[in-house]
C-alpha cells in the first residue's frame, strides 16, 4: 500500500525545506538588514559613566592654592538593600521628616530603579557628616556615603575674580554643541569660566555592561573602549593673595574697588570689588540659596565693580590729557597757563581751585595742582589742532588716543563680561548737538567729566602706561599654565606690548614728577609711605542717580589712582569709593596702605590700626541700605507669614514630641519658601 | 564479544549519532554561554551546580540510554509498543491526582527529587504505537473507521495534555498527521486543516464583516466559473453554499466563541500577539485570577520576544562570539536556556552561526526521510515519519518563535534546550530509529 503513497515522501521534504527557508529569510531579515537592534542591544546591555577628573588648582604668586578641590559627601541609597533600617535614627540625623524620608526613597527608586544607587542627600554639611559617619554602620549596606570633588577656597577671598562652578544649563549645552552633558559642573564665571577648557582637565568614559536588572556586572569589552580622566591642569597667576585679602578687607561696608597692577607685566596684584562675599558661599548645597539672595541685595555683591564699575574719572584723567597735548606736538612741558581760578575760554567759567596765578606756570606745577583751566585749554589744543582746524577730525584723533590707551574699549583681561567705560565718537556730539559743536561742547572731557567713564581696571591701566613710559601690556591674572605648550593660545595675547605714545622720556619724567608732587605735596599726601616715592592723582567723580523718580546729584566718588616707586615702578592702582566725597579723604589713604604692603611686604602696628579705621567705616548711601533692609524684612515676613500657615493647617496637640515635630516641619517650609524663591530667579 | 560488539555497531547510520552529538555538545556550549560567571571552567562542568553541568550529566545519562537503546533486539519495540502506549496513557492521567504545580504547569510528577513529565516522554509512546497500528496486516487505511481509530490515538493524549495547561505539547502531538498523510491519509484532509487554520488567522486579521464579504465574493466566483456544471451535477451547487456557510459560520460564530468561551483569555492574548494585533477583552467578565495571569503573560510574552529578537538582531554577519553575547550573557531573555536557547547562537554567532546551525538541522531531517524511505517494514517507516514530524515541529515553532514569527509556546529546541526529560525523550526517539533502521534488513511485520 505503500507504494501508492511513495511520490508523499518529497512533498513532506518540500514542506521542511520551505519552512527553513521562511526561518533563515526572517533570520537574514533580523540579522543583516539593519543597525536598530545593535543598538537596542548596546541600550540594553552597556551603561556609560562618566569620570569626572579634579579640576586644576589656581595658585596665587608666591605659590599658595586660593582656589583647590576639596571633598563634600554625598549620601547615596541603594533602595533594593534597604532592610531593617532605622529610619527615625537616620531621619534624626538629617533632619528630615519621615514622610520626606519616604518620598524621596520612592523618589529616587523611580529615578534610576531599585537596583542602581541615587544621590540621597548631596553635599552633606560637616557637622551631618560627622554624625553620619559615626553611625553609617547602622544604616549600611542601604545607604553609604560617596566622595564628590567640590571646589573651595582657602582664604574666603577673589570672589569675583576666581569665579565659582555651576550645573551646566540647557542653553549652555546648545551653545557648546553638547560638549558638556546634564549633570556636568563647569566654570561659570571669573577664571573658572575664562580658563575652563584649561581647569576642567578631559572627561573619562567608563564603559560596564549592565544585567537585566540593571546592576553593572563588569567592564564592557575589559575596557579597551574606556577613556582615562585627565585632571585639569593648574595656573599661576600674578594675585598676592594677601594683597588681596587686605583690599577686601579695606573695601568693606563700602562700594568700590581697588586693582592693582604690576606695570612691567600687566599682571594683576589684587582685585577687589565692594561689597565682596565669601566665595565658598557659591559650592555645596547651598548654593542656589546663597545665590538668589546675593542676587537680590541691593548693594549688588556678584557685581565686580573693577571691571564693570563705570565711573567719571574726573581729574585721574589730567595724566592722559597732558600725553595727548605732548604727543601731538601742541605743547612742551614749559608749556603754561595763567589761570585766575576759573577757565574762561569758553561761554562758561569752568571754576578751579587755585587762584594764584602761578599754580600752572608749566606742565609739572598744573599736575602737581590739579589745574582744571590748564587741562581744558591743552584739551581743547589737542582738539582744534593746528592742521585742519577742523574739531571734529581733531576729536576723532583725540579718542583714537584715549582708545589706544584702553579708554573706551575692553582692555581683555582674562575675566568674561568686561565692561568698556564709555568714550563717544563725534556722530554722539552730531546728533546731539545737532551738527553744530566745537571743542568748547565736551571741553568738560578735559578733566574727566562728562561724556567718558571708565572702569577702575582701565584707571590702572592707564597709570601703567605712565609707570612704564609709554607701553602696557593687556592686564591678566594668569602668569603660566602648567605643562604650557604651543596648543595654548589663551595667555598669547597677554605677551604683546602696547605701544601708545612716542614721548621720550625725558618728558614723561615731568609728568611723573608731577604727579609725585601731588602726593608729596599736594591733595594725595595721604599717600605718603615714609622712603618711597610715589607717583599719584586724587579724582572726584561726580555722579547722579535717579531717587524716587527724579534725577538727583548724588556724593562724589572718590578716586585715587598711583603708582610706585616712580623710579621703578611695581605697583600701579586705582581705588574708587563709592560715594565717598573727595579723593583723598578715603581712596588715597587706602592706595597706600595697599603699596605698602605690597612694597614692604608687611604693615605696621599703626598702619594695620589704620586698616581697621577704614574697615570699621560704612559708606553708603542711606538709599541703599534702606532698600536692602526692605528686602529682608520683607523675606523675612513672608517666611513667618507661610510658616504660621503651615502650623495652622498641622493641627498638633500639645506635647514634647509634637512640638518638635512642628519644628521639623517649620524646617521643611523654610526650605521649600527656599526652594520658591529660586525658581523666581 | 568482539562478534556482539560488531552486532550493535553493525548497520548503524552513523551521520545520524554523528549531527546527534555535535548538536548536544552545541546545546551545551549555549548553556555555559548563557550561564558562566567567572567561575573555573572544568570544576564549572563537573560540579552538577551549574546548568551546562546538568546538562552535560544528562548528555552521559543520554550516553548510556542509546547504549541500552542499540543493544536492545528490534523486535521488542514492535512487540511492547501497545503496552507502552497505555502505561503512557495511564501516566497521563495519574497525573491529574499526583501532579506537583511548577511555574503553572501541572503536567509533572514529582518523587523524590526526581521530575516526571509524562506528556513528554508519552511522544515516544504515541509513535511506537501509531507505527504499529499503521503497520497492522490487516489494516487498510482507505477506510474512515481506520483512519479515524489512527487519529484518536494522536488525539487522546493531545486532549489529557491540553487538559494539563501544555497547549505547546499537546500541539506536537498534531505533528504525527503527517505520518499519517505519508501512510494514505488523503491531503484533503490536511488541506482542510490547512484551509481552517488560515480561515481562522484570517478571522483574527481581518474585520468580521469585510471577512464575510471576501468569502462571499469567492463563493459567487465559483458558482459562476463553474454554472455550467450544475446541469450535470446537481449537488455542485449545494455543496458551494455548504462551504460557504459552514467558512462564515466558523468566522461569524465559532471563532469567537472559541476564543471567549474555550481558550483562556491569556492564549487568545498571545495567538493575538503572534498575528500582530492588540486582543480586546471586557476585562469585567474576567476573573481576577485570570486577569493578573494575562498582565503577566502579555508583559513576558511581549517582552520575550523583544529581547530575543534583539539578541538575535544584534549578531549580525558573524556574530559577537562565545561568551561576548550582552543579551544572552546577562539575563535579558527570559527562558534563555530552555525555549530561547536559539538566541545564544543567533547573538554569538551571527547569521553565519545560524545558517550552519539550521543547515545542522536540516541535514537531519532529511536524512531521517531518507531513512525512513528506505525501510523495508511499514512500522519502521511510520516511526520514522514519526521522529522527524516531531523533530521538524519542534525546530519550526522553537525557532520561529525566538524570531517572533510563531506565537510563544514553550516547546523545547531538539537536543539544545535545557532540561532533562526533553533532552532523553528526543535521545530515545532518535535512538530507537537508528536500532530499527540498524535492522533494517529485517521484516519486521
Amino acid at each position: 500500500m505503500s507504494v501508492f503513497n511513495q511520490s508523499r515522501q518529497n512533498v513532506i521534504r518540500v514542506l521542511i525545506l520551505v519552512a527553513f527557508i521562511i526561518l533563515i529569510i526572517r533570520l537574514l531579515f533580523l540579522q543583516l538588514s539593519s543597525s536598530t537592534y545593535d543598538l537596542l542591544a548596546l541600550d540594553n546591555a552597556v551603561s556609560k559613566t562618566i569620570v569626572y577628573p579634579d579640576r586644576g588648582i589656581i595658585f596665587d604668586r608666591k605659590g599658595r592654592s586660593i582656589l583647590e578641590n576639596t571633598l563634600t559627601y554625598d549620601l547615596m541609597v541603594l533602595p533594593n538593600a534597604v532592610k531593617n533600617l532605622d529610619t527615625a535614627g537616620l531621619c534624626r540625623i538629617l533632619n528630615i521628616h519621615p514622610k520626606k524620608f519616604h518620598d524621596r526613597l520612592i523618589g529616587s527608586i523611580i529615578k534610576n530603579g531599585k537596583f542602581r544607587p541615587s544621590v540621597f542627600e548631596s553635599a552633606i554639611d560637616t557637622e551631618t557628616f560627622v554624625q553620619l559617619q559615626e553611625n553609617i554602620f547602622r544604616f549600611e549596606p542601604g545607604f553609604y556615603l560617596q566622595e564628590r570633588p567640590a571646589r573651595s577656597y582657602p582664604y574666603k577671598a577673589a570672589a569675583h575674580v576666581l569665579g565659582y562652578v555651576g550645573e551646566v544649563d540647557s542653553n549652555i549645552l546648545k551653545r557648546t554643541n553638547f560638549y558638556y552633558q546634564m549633570g556636568d559642573y563647569m566654570g561659570l564665571s571669573g577664571l573658572e569660566r575664562y580658563y575652563e577648557s584649561i581647569l576642567m582637565g578631559k572627561r573619562g568614559i567608563r564603559y560596564q555592561v549592565k544585567d537585566n536588572k540593571n546592576r553593572i556586572v563588569g567592564p564592557y569589552e575589559k575596557g579597551v573602549y574606556d577613556s582615562v580622566a585627565v585632571a585639569g591642569r593648574n595656573l599661576n597667576t600674578y594675585l598676592d593673595v594677601e594683597l588681596q585679602v587686605l583690599a577686601e578687607r579695606l573695601l568693606k561696608n563700602k562700594l568700590g574697588a581697588i586693582v592693582a597692577i604690576e606695570p612691567k607685566t600687566g599682571g594683576i596684584l589684587a582685585m577687589a570689588s565692594g561689597p565682596t562675599y565669601d566665595p565658598n558661599l557659591l559650592t555645596g548645597s547651598f548654593r542656589k540659596a546663597n545665590f538668589s539672595y546675593m542676587l537680590r541685595d541691593t548693594a549688588r555683591p556678584l557685581f565686580n565693580r573693577a571691571i564693570k564699575g563705570q565711573y567719571a574719572p574726573g581729574s585721574t584723567i589730567k595724566p592722559m590729557g597732558a600725553l595727548i597735548a605732548l604727543d601731538e606736538g601742541v605743547i612742551t612741558p614749559s608749556f603754561g597757563y595763567g589761570c585766575g581760578g576759573a577757565y574762561r575760554g569758553c561761554n562758561r567759567p569752568i571754576a578751579c581751585e587755585h587762584k594764584n596765578p602761578a599754580h600752572a606756570a608749566n606742565l609739572r606745577l598744573a599736575l602737581a595742582n590739579s589745574c582744571n583751566s590748564y587741562f581744558s585749554h591743552i584739551y581743547r589744543m589737542a582738539v582744534d589742532n593746528r592742521q585742519d582746524r577742523n574739531t571734529r577730525l581733531g576729536y576723532t584723533r583725540w579718542k583714537g588716543y584715549m582708545n589706544s590707551f584702553g579708554m573706551g574699549v575692553r582692555l581683555g583681561l582674562d575675566l568674561p563680561s568686561e565692561d568698556k567705560g564709555l568714550i563717544t565718537d563725534t556722530s554722539f556730539y552730531n546728533r546731539l548737538y545737532n551738527n553744530s559743536w566745537n571743542s568748547c561742547t565736551n571741553v568738560f572731557l578735559g578733566i574727566g567729566q562728562g561724556e567718558m567713564q571708565a572702569t577702575p581696571l582701565q584707571m590702572a591701566n592707564l597709570m601703567c602706561i605712565i609707570a612704564n613710559k609709554g607701553y602696557y601690556y593687556t592686564p591678566h591674572f594668569v602668569k603660566s599654565i602648567e605643562n604650557e605648550d604651543d596648543s595654548d593660545t589663551l595667555l598669547n595675547k597677554f605677551k604683546i606690548r602696547h605701544e601708545v605714545t612716542k614721548i621720550p622720556d625725558t618728558i614723561y619724567n615731568i609728568v611723573q614728577l608731577g604727579m609725585q608732587d601731588v602726593v608729596d605735596r599736594g591733595t594725595a599726601m595721604g599717600a605718603r609711605i615714609e622712603g618711597i616715592s610715589i607717583a599719584g592723582k586724587t579724582g572726584t567723580a561726580e555722579n547722579y542717580g535717579i531717587i524716587n523718580g527724579r534725577r538727583e546729584k548724588l556724593k562724589n566718588h572718590s578716586w585715587f589712582v598711583c603708582f610706585a616707586p616712580r623710579e621703578n615702578p611695581t605697583i600701579a592702582i586705582a581705588v574708587i569709593v563709592e560715594n565717598a566725597g573727595f579723593g583723598a579723604t578715603w581712596a588715597t589713604p587706602m592706595a597706600s596702605l595697599m603699596m605698602e604692603k605690597y612694597l614692604k611686604d608687611t604693615l605696621s602696628d599703626t598702619r594695620w590700626k589704620e586698616v581697621e579705621r577704614i574697615e570699621g567705616t560704612e559708606i553708603i548711601l542711606p538709599i541703599v541700605k534702606m532698600k536692602r533692609n526692605r528686602l529682608d524684612s520683607l523675606r523675612k515676613e513672608k517666611i513667618k507669614v507661610q510658616v504660621k500657615r503651615a502650623t495652622a493647617v498641622v493641627d498638633l496637640p500639645n506635647n514634647e514630641s509634637d512640638s518638635k515635630h512642628t519644628q521639623q516641619i517649620t524646617a521643611l517650609h523654610i526650605e521649600a519658601i527656599l526652594k520658591d524663591e529660586e525658581s523666581i530667579c | 564479544m568482539r562478534n556482539q560488539s560488531a552486532e550493535i555497531t553493525k548497520g548503524i547510520d552513523w551521520a545520524l549519532v554523528i549531527a546527534y552529538i555535535a548538536l548536544v555538545t552545541i546545546g551545551i556550549m549555549s548553556i555555559f554561554a548563557t550561564s558562566y560567571r567567572d567561575e573555573a571552567v572544568l570544576n564549572g562542568f563537573l560540579s552538577f551546580k551549574t546548568d551546562y553541568s546538568r546538562q552535560l550529566y544528562y548528555f552521559a545519562i543520554c550516553g548510556v540510554l542509546a547504549v541500552f537503546i542499540l543493544l536492545t533486539d528490534s523486535k521488542f519495540f514492535t512487540a511492547t509498543s501497545n503496552i507502552f502506549y497505555f502505561l503512557g496513557i495511564v501516566l497521563l492521567i495519574l497525573v491529574f491526582p499526583f501532579h506537583t504545580d511548577v511555574k503553572g504547569t501541572k503536567s509533572i510528577i514529582r518523587f523524590s527529587g526526581f521530575q516526571l513529565q509524562p506528556a513528554e516522554l508519552c511522544k515516544v509512546f504515541v509513535n511506537l504505537a501509531l507505527a504499529k497500528y499503521m503497520s497492522s496486516l490487516d489494516l487498510n487505511f482507505k477506510k474512515l473507521k481506520s483512519q479515524l481509530f489512527a487519529s484518536s490515538l494522536i488525539i487522546l493524549p493531545a486532549i489529557l495534555t491540553i487538559l494539563q495547561s501544555e497547549t505547546g505539547l499537546a500541539l506536537v502531538y498534531f505533528s504525527f498527521f503527517l505520518v499519517l498523510y505519508r501512510e494514505g491519509l488523503p491531503a484533503s484532509v490536511l488541506v482542510i486543516g490547512f484551509a481552517v487554520a488560515l480561515l481562522v488567522v484570517l478571522t483574527l486579521l481581518l474585520d468580521q464583516n469585510l471577512l464575510a464579504l471576501i468569502l462571499t465574493a469567492i463563493a459567487v466566483l465559483f458558482v459562476y466559473v463553474s454554472r455550467r456544471e450544475f446541469k450535470r451535477n446537481k449537488g455542485l451547487f449545494l455543496v458551494i453554499v455548504g462551504i460557504w456557510a459552514l467558512c462564515v459560520g466558523i468566522q461569524r460564530f465559532a471563532v469567537p466563541y472559541f476564543f471567549s468561551d474555550v481558550l483562556k483569555p491569556y492564549q487568545v492574548q498571545r495567538i493575538y500577539a503572534t498575528v500582530g494585533k492588540d486582543f480586546q477583552v471586557d476585562e469585567s467578565t474576567l476573573s481576577d485570577a485570570d486577569l493578573k495571569k494575562m498582565e503577566e503573560r502579555k508583559k513576558a510574552g511581549n517582552y520575550n520576544v523583544k529581547q530575543s529578537k534583539i539578541a538575535i538582531g544584534s549578531g549580525g554577519m558573524f556574530g559577537k562570539g562565545l561568551l561576548k553575547g550582552t543579551q544572552t550573557r546577562y539575563d535579558f531573555v527570559p527562558e534563555q536556556r530552555t525555549d530561547f536557547i536559539f538566541c545564544t547562537i543567533g547573538e554569538g554567532f551571527g547569521f553565519f552561526g545560524s545558517l550552519i546551525l539550521l543547515g545542522l538541522y536540516l541535514f537531519m531531517l532529511f536524512r531521517i526521510v531518507n531513512i525512513a524511505e528506505r525501510q523495508r517494514s511499514a512500522f519502521a517507516r511510520a516511526y520514522a515519519y514519526g521522529v522527524a514530524s516531531v523533530f521538524f515541529f519542534h525546530i519550526f515553532i522553537n525557532i520561529g518563535m525566538t524570531l517572533g514569527i510563531v506565537p510563544v509556546i514553550g516547546i523545547p529546541l531538539p537536543f539544545m534546550s535545557y532540561g532533562g526529560t526533553a533532552l532523553i525523550t528526543f535521545t530515545v526517539l532518535l535512538f530507537i530509529l537508528i536500532r530499527l533502521d540498524a535492522d533494517r534488513q529485517m521484516i519486521l511485520r
